[in-house]
């Protein structure tokens, strides 16, 4: 059975649900973070694998904005964590509580 | 050949995933840091099999080099010993599991009701530096700019972020 569209969509399908399952379980933001790049990834494998069944560049034009705003969202979300940590002393989600009512 | 290749890649791909995730060894973030770094040389592998080659190298600069040397620059400055003997919630094991697998199911499903790849045509197309540089210079010209933009921001953001005293 040759490898098709369907089977790059099915790896990409598991690694997004994987990610998804970090963003859930984890309790480290930094964790957290790490598992919402996997998903960035997971979707940027599901546009490039359209884009080569396809037959138009169209998809990896897109993933390489995506890939460009991965970057300033991380830059911007690791200085956030570490602002929150300079005021708080933790990054663990649970110690987080203010907004609980 | 190329088949062999894309199940291991794919095989490779999603096993240091998983260990980003839940790591049974160690808890240590440098760990989750360094397994997301191998889950992302894998998928340029698996770019390289779908004849992205551009974006495969970029995926290796940008991702694996500048994007995790921030991530465990951040780790090293805060200095994570005390995280690791916190427990995971069954509760939440659990209910995340559950969404998680609803989620994927739904995936699946529509995956196998589309049929999506049957068109007889191999396909040609190639993501090579030139044809790419193309289209991002003629059709994408605008979103390229307006993409510089959200760089600059996210800069000038970042900088005021990690000032000393924050208003």
């Amino acid at each position: 059975m040759t490898v098709g569209l369907e089977h790059y969509l099915v790896v990409s399908a598991l690694l997004f649900a994987l990610g998804l399952l970090g963003v859930i379980v984890r309790r480290n933001l930094l964790v957290i973070y790490m598992s919402l790049e996997l998903m960035l990834n997971a979707a940027n494998l599901a546009l490039v694998a359209f884009s080569r069944f396809n037959d138009q560049l169209n998809g990896q034009v897109l993933v390489f904005f995506i890939i460009t705003v991965a970057a300033a969202e991380v830059s911007v979300g690791l200085a956030l964590i570490v602002a929150l940590y300079r005021k708080r002393q933790t990054t663990h989600v649970e110690d987080l509580t203010t907004m609980k009512l | 050949m190329s088949d062999a290749l894309f199940y291991l890649f794919a095989f490779l791909t999603l096993v240091c995933g998983f260990l980003v995730i839940a790591n049974p060894f160690s808890r240590n973030p440098v760990t989750s840091a360094m397994f997301l770094v191998l889950t992302i040389v894998w998928l340029a592998g698996l770019f390289v099999l779908l004849h992205a080659f551009f974006l495969a190298a970029v995926q290796v600069l940008v991702y694996a080099g500048a994007v995790m040397v921030l991530f465990l620059f951040v780790i090293m400055l805060l200095n994570l010993k005390e995280e690791e003997r916190r427990r995971i919630k069954t509760f939440g094991l659990v209910t995340g599991l559950a969404a998680v697998g609803a989620t994927t199911a739904i995936f699946i499903r529509a995956l196998i009701q589309a049929h999506p790849g049957q068109s007889a045509a191999v396909p040609t197309v190639a993501g090579e530096t030139q044809p790419l540089g193309k289209l991002l210079f003629t059709q994408y010209v605008l979103p390229f700019e307006i993409i510089s933009l959200l760089l600059l921001v996210a800069m000038v953001g970042v900088i005021l972020l990690s000032k000393k005293d924050l208003k």
